[in-house]
């Protein structure tokens, strides 16, 4: 399976984005979200990056304000996955320049076209940032 | 820009931001909700572009965590518009909202078929990438054929192709039929020499996939694997694009390298040669640089490295670089580099040769230990579990116990049972082990399960010279000032047992031990009081003649509790003193336990399990390692909540016979998985007093010289074996040469009352269920779990359902692969009440022999019962309206099990009978009322009164109404079941003349006509009524 879930929370604990990919109720994932944000958002800088969580990991970074939270299953590579966030992160900021938590909040949809561009069912699709934003220039190019 | 054109949605969103607190966001949002409502209801007049709108507003309310739980048809239509941006939005919000179960994604599959073949790109990988997210099995039938054209067809341009790989990744997971092995092995060696690394990355997830599952099919691919390694290792031809800080492609030659760990060898020799050298360019040519980014990229590809020639168990020289890599890394400041260096060190302790090597960091580990990260601490407790044996135990487990006072509480469980398994497991002494263990239990006393002290118990009964240790150590703890009433089990018990042995000593004579004691007897729990008791008993015995005094102060306690709530310490109470006036042959029936015989420790089996069990299906079986720790967690903790308590351990011998610990008392042990054989003949019922000291845990038949209590006994009435009375469960298990290690009437008995917990459990399967129950429906999983390292074969599982239940069970899969666990759902619809019950027949093959069984399945009538809470006003014109049979029947019982109102309230409660207090005045009669959920009637009223005698339990009086006659009559018969029949696991029978802790003891009143006055009072009024 890989990545599990994507999500993207402030410092305020308030979810700016999720991405699931395996179903969970509605009372799963507010339980889920609330138990990881209150564990990943009181640890310090100088903790590592993974935090481990009932049977899987979370791999997580933070931004400023806004933190990046990836699942994994136990046998992800870690390091790949903290990387990758990273990835994610330059392309949005190579869209919208200089990116920041307003600028996913209120482009949710956009922000959710370049999460689909680069992971499908759990899986890294494509971590090319020109093929990744190709199919969102073009529609901004329709429009 | 895209986002211009729904300003709506900018304004609902920054709306919800402004929220001061969540009671106001709650408002925008339902009155959100309510506005899109309104908007959909008259569909007619939405424009695609409003469509698209409320859509999105609806994803983003979602995502915030509110329900949304209507408009998902809208989101499905848009699939189906005809232009880009609708159509998007379309698929997007369907594949967030919707699960792959959802009923409406029926409706699409043409739509989505339409898009996959047609001749729009964009389209297509819209409509790949929801089915990749959340097609279902039906996706995967109807589409399978298509997505595979695309995958490998020339003409599909890179970007459709790579979400068609993902797309039948999916698919396959759904139903690996869907690729058929034998023509796909070419295929893939084919799509594996595509130059693009987008669809490369895409096709390699689909390729680990399906390895994974069948490596020797996909052999040809190998060498290919390794040649994308190489392109990737040496960075050739490849474009700027797909290069990471100067890195190619770090997630592409993570996921070849995970590939290849799915092979177990690397045989051609060429190709070896060539995948070495790589892995060795890895290997010594990954360097420290200060780019953050660069570093983690280059190490993900190193550690993935490393993981691979563990795997390949390379040659000497390569495994030493490995280790020194990972001994630099553990030393490291950066956490992350330090955490994944535990991690590794773990996974390569399977390698048998390193384990040396990696004892000279164990200073460095240790320090790990007590790092301010807890996911460092966790790696280096599982790191030291690991690596600990023989020679360094002591140190560990030393280090570990000191660790245990000052860690935090999210760790202390882990650390008291890895503690403990340790300690058993490489004790170099015994002494030193009871020591840990005592330390254990002083220290965190709240996760030593009760596994632990019972396997202390046993090795002190099986080594005379550790006797004398033990007893001194606990009677130490007992002058501790606070103790944790574990260590009150532990001492009471060993002093109970060896106390003697210290006589000479200071503080150590008979009284002062009882005294000390009989302390902490006010402040212990029901299952404590129990083990003083027995402790009691065992000191009288040992101080033979008597002290009068003590003897006196004995009895006194045994008079007293003989009145006490709990059934199983008034039995114990009663027998212990009648046994206690036996004279000398008291020393004969509470003579010290004899050996335990050899079994295995529960602990270290359950620790051997969950290490089996998290080991399937992995590339490198190394994981199991690290996460034993959760899985012993979980565990661990389904037993400290079992209500066997006290039952493991006998206290009392019966004199002169072999030491079999009778049928009960074994299954019990079964439960805990001490024991892996099992004797399923019930012990013949002429043996009375063995089955009711069942429960007691004695051991053994009765022998002559207690032969005086038997009829004192029998008064209480031997309780027929329960099994008997269900026996139904195993007609066919005669045959069997498999037998099982549960009692199965006793756990279905168990499972009409809950609603999750083992059904069935034999050496080679365990059949779990959990279930929801919602009006007439239920929701029931059964959890099929294949205990073994090869597979079950020719499963099959049928249902019988009876008349009155329609049942609808899940395709079982015809084989349960090593040690994995197969789900399967099976949902119930209730029709109409009956007391039938449904039959599992369940069938499956093991080497040679086959087994059969019979279970019956816990989908009987209170499942579809909820309690309803009444007052007297609603009550009583509903009890008045229905008078008389069919509809109103009385029954007098007789034969009941005594038990209290209070246990009976209980008993009520676990059968949804929703007992309602103080509606009925006299205190000797229960009242309650439920509803019936049935398909037919939907929710029908049930009320029931049950009037008992204080001063003979043994008889009630019931009468039951409800609306309709065949339930009224039903439900009657069904609590009769109850009443009479109580599984001998939960209740001992109490001594008849229990004195109920009911007040005022009010004998069953005959009906006395009312008088106007009474009516003011509703009990009264109740009274009359009935």
């Amino acid at each position: 399976m890989g990545i599990r879930f994507i999500l993207l929370v402030n410092k305020q604990g308030q979810t700016r984005l999720a991405q699931y990919y395996e179903y969970l109720t509605l009372e799963e994932r507010r339980a889920l979200e609330g138990e990881i944000v209150r564990k990943c958002l009181a640890r310090t800088d100088q903790q590592c990056s993974f935090v481990e969580h009932r049977n899987y990991k979370i791999v997580y970074r933070r931004y400023a304000s806004l933190f990046f939270l990836v699942g994994v299953d136990n046998d992800e590579n870690e390091l790949a996955i903290l990387e990758f966030i990273h990835l994610l992160v330059e392309t949005m900021d190579r869209h919208f320049g200089n990116v920041c938590e307003l600028d996913i909040m209120f482009h949710l949809e956009k922000a959710h076209f370049m999460l689909e561009e680069m992971v499908m069912n759990g899986c890294i699709v494509e971590t090319s940032k020109t093929n990744i934003l190709a199919p969102i220039q073009l529609m901004d190019k329709a429009s | 820009m895209a986002l211009s054109g729904m300003r709506g949605l900018s304004v609902f969103i920054s709306d919800v931001r402004n929220c001061q607190n969540k009671e106001q966001e709650r408002l925008r949002i339902d009155k959100e909700l309510g506005n899109i409502r309104t908007r959909f209801k008259n569909e007619k007049g939405l424009t695609p572009y409003e469509k698209k709108k409320y859509v999105w507003k609806m994803l983003y309310i979602y995502m915030l965590g509110y329900d949304v739980d209507f408009g998902h048809m809208e989101a499905i239509s848009l699939i189906s518009a005809p232009k880009y941006p609708e159509k998007q939005v379309g698929y997007i919000v369907t594949s967030c909202l919707l699960n792959e179960n959802h009923d409406f994604l029926r409706v699409v599959i043409n739509a989505v078929r339409n898009d996959i073949i047609g001749r729009n790109e964009t389209f297509q990988c819209l409509a790949l990438t929801m089915v990749g997210n959340i097609g279902g099995k039906e996706f995967a039938e109807s589409l399978a054929p298509d997505v595979q054209r695309l995958l490998i067809s020339s003409s599909c341009r890179p970007l459709v192709r790579k979400k068609a790989a993902l797309c039948l990744l999916r698919l396959y997971r759904k139903n690996p039929d869907v690729v058929n092995i034998d023509g796909w092995s070419d295929c893939m060696s084919q799509l594996l020499d595509e130059r693009d690394l987008g669809v490369l990355t895409s096709v390699m997830s689909l390729f680990v996939a399906l390895v994974s599952n069948n490596n020797e099919a996909y052999r040809n691919c190998l060498p290919k694997c390794v040649k994308i390694l190489e392109r990737l290792a040496r960075n050739q031809d490849i474009p700027q694009e797909y290069t990471y800080y100067g890195i190619p492609s770090p997630w592409l030659q993570v996921k070849t390298t995970k590939a290849l760990q799915y092979f177990p060898t690397v045989e051609d020799p060429n190709t070896r040669r060539a995948l070495f050298e790589v892995l060795q360019r890895i290997l010594m040519g990954t360097d420290v640089v200060k780019n953050v980014n660069k570093n983690n990229a280059s190490h993900a590809v190193l550690f993935e490295a490393l993981a691979l020639v563990m795997h390949l168990d390379a040659e000497k020289e390569m495994m030493s670089q490995c280790v020194a890599l990972l001994g630099k890394f553990i030393a490291v400041r950066e956490p992350n580099i330090r955490y994944l260096g535990l991690e590794n060190m773990t996974r390569m302790l399977l390698i048998t040769d390193v384990q040396d090597i990696i004892k000279r960091h164990q200073t460095q580990i240790l320090t790990s230990l007590k790092d301010p990260d807890i996911s460092i601490r966790r790696r280096a407790l599982d790191l030291l579990y690991g690596m600990c044996d023989v020679t360094n135990a002591k140190d560990i487990v030393e280090e570990l116990l000191q660790y245990l006072s000052t860690a935090d509480f999210a760790m202390r469980e882990e650390l008291a049972l890895k503690a403990a398994i340790l300690a058993e497991k490489f004790a170099p002494d015994l002494s030193w082990y009871v020591d840990v263990i005592l330390q254990l239990i002083d220290k965190a006393g709240d996760f030593v399960s009760d596994d632990i002290w019972y396997r202390v118990v046993q090795f002190v009964t099986n080594n005379e010279d550790l006797q004398p240790y033990a007893a001194a150590k606990a009677r130490e703890y007992l002058d501790k000032p606070a103790l944790h009433e574990t260590m009150v089990k532990v001492s009471a018990y060993i002093l109970g047992e060896y106390s003697h042995l210290l006589a000479r000593r200071p503080g150590c004579r008979p009284k002062e031990i009882f005294a000390i004691i009989n302390e902490k007897l006010p402040k212990v729990s029901k299952p404590t009081v129990a083990i003083l008791l027995s402790t009691y008993a065992k000191i009288m015995m040992h101080t033979q003649p008597p002290y009068p005094e003590l003897q006196e102060q004995i009895w006194a306690i045994f008079r007293k509790y003989e009145s006490y709530i709990d059934v199983e310490i008034q039995q114990r109470a009663v027998e212990y003193f009648v046994l206690s006036r036996k004279g000398a042959a008291l020393v004969d029936v509470l003579a010290e336990m004899p050996k335990f015989p050899e079994r295995q420790s529960a602990l270290l089996k359950k620790a051997e399990d969950a290490e089996v069990d998290t080991a399937d299906q992995s590339a490198i079986k190394l994981r199991s390692q690290q996460q034993t720790s959760n899985a012993l967690v979980v565990t661990d903790q389904q037993h400290v909540n079992g209500s066997i308590l006290g039952n493991q351990l006998g206290l009392v011998k019966m004199p002169s016979q072999k030491m079999e610990a009778s049928t009960h008392n074994q299954g019990l042990t079964k439960e805990n998985g001490a024991v892996s054989k099992v004797d399923p003949e019930p012990t013949p019922s002429a043996d009375l007093l063995g089955d009711l000291l069942g429960p007691l845990a004695m051991e053994g038949p009765p022998a002559a010289p207690v032969s005086g209590e038997k009829n004192m006994i029998s008064a209480l009435e031997a309780t027929p074996d329960a099994a008997g009375a269900l026996a139904l469960a195993t007609v066919g298990d005669q045959s069997n040469s498999v037998q099982p290690i549960v009692n199965i009437a006793e756990r279905f008995h168990a499972l009409c009352l809950q609603d999750s917990g083992v059904l069935y459990e034999d050496p080679y399967i365990q059949i779990g269920i959990k279930a929801e129950w919602r009006a007439h429906h239920g929701h029931l999983v059964l959890f099929l779990g294949n205990k073994n390292t090869s597979p079950l074969l020719s499963v099959r599982a049928l249902i019988l359902p009876p008349s009155h239940l329609k049942m609808e069970l899940s395709l079982v899969p015809e084989t349960i692969p090593p040690r994995a666990q197969v789900q399967c759902l099976l949902e119930v619809v209730n029709l109409r009440a009956s007391r039938d019950v449904a039959v599992l027949d369940f069938l499956y093959k093991f080497g040679t022999a086959v087994v059969s069984v019979k279970l019956q399945l816990p989908a009987v009538l209170n499942k579809f019962l909820r309690p309803i809470s009444v007052s007297a006003e609603e009550f009583f014109p509903q009890w008045n309206s229905l008078s008389g049979p069919p509809l109103k029947l009385q029954e007098v019982v007789r034969g009941v099990k005594p038990m209290s109102l209070l246990e009976m309230a209980n008993l009520f409660a676990s059968l949804h009978l929703g007992v309602i207090p103080g509606l009925d005045t006299n205190p000797n009669n229960l009242v309650s009322c439920t509803g019936f959920y049935s398909e037919g009637t939907r929710a029908m009223l049930c009320l029931i009164r049950v009037e008992t005698d204080p001063s003979d339990r043994t008889q009630l009086r019931i009468t039951i109404a409800s609306g309709d006659p065949t339930l009224t009559f039903e439900l009657k018969e069904f609590i009769k079941e109850h009443l009479v029949n109580i599984p001998m696991s939960t209740h001992a029978p109490a001594p008849a003349p229990a004195p109920a802790p009911a007040p005022a003891a009010v004998p069953l009143q005959p009906q006395s006509p009312i008088t106007p006055a009474g009516y003011t009072d509703p009990g009264v009024m109740l009274a009359g009524l009935l």
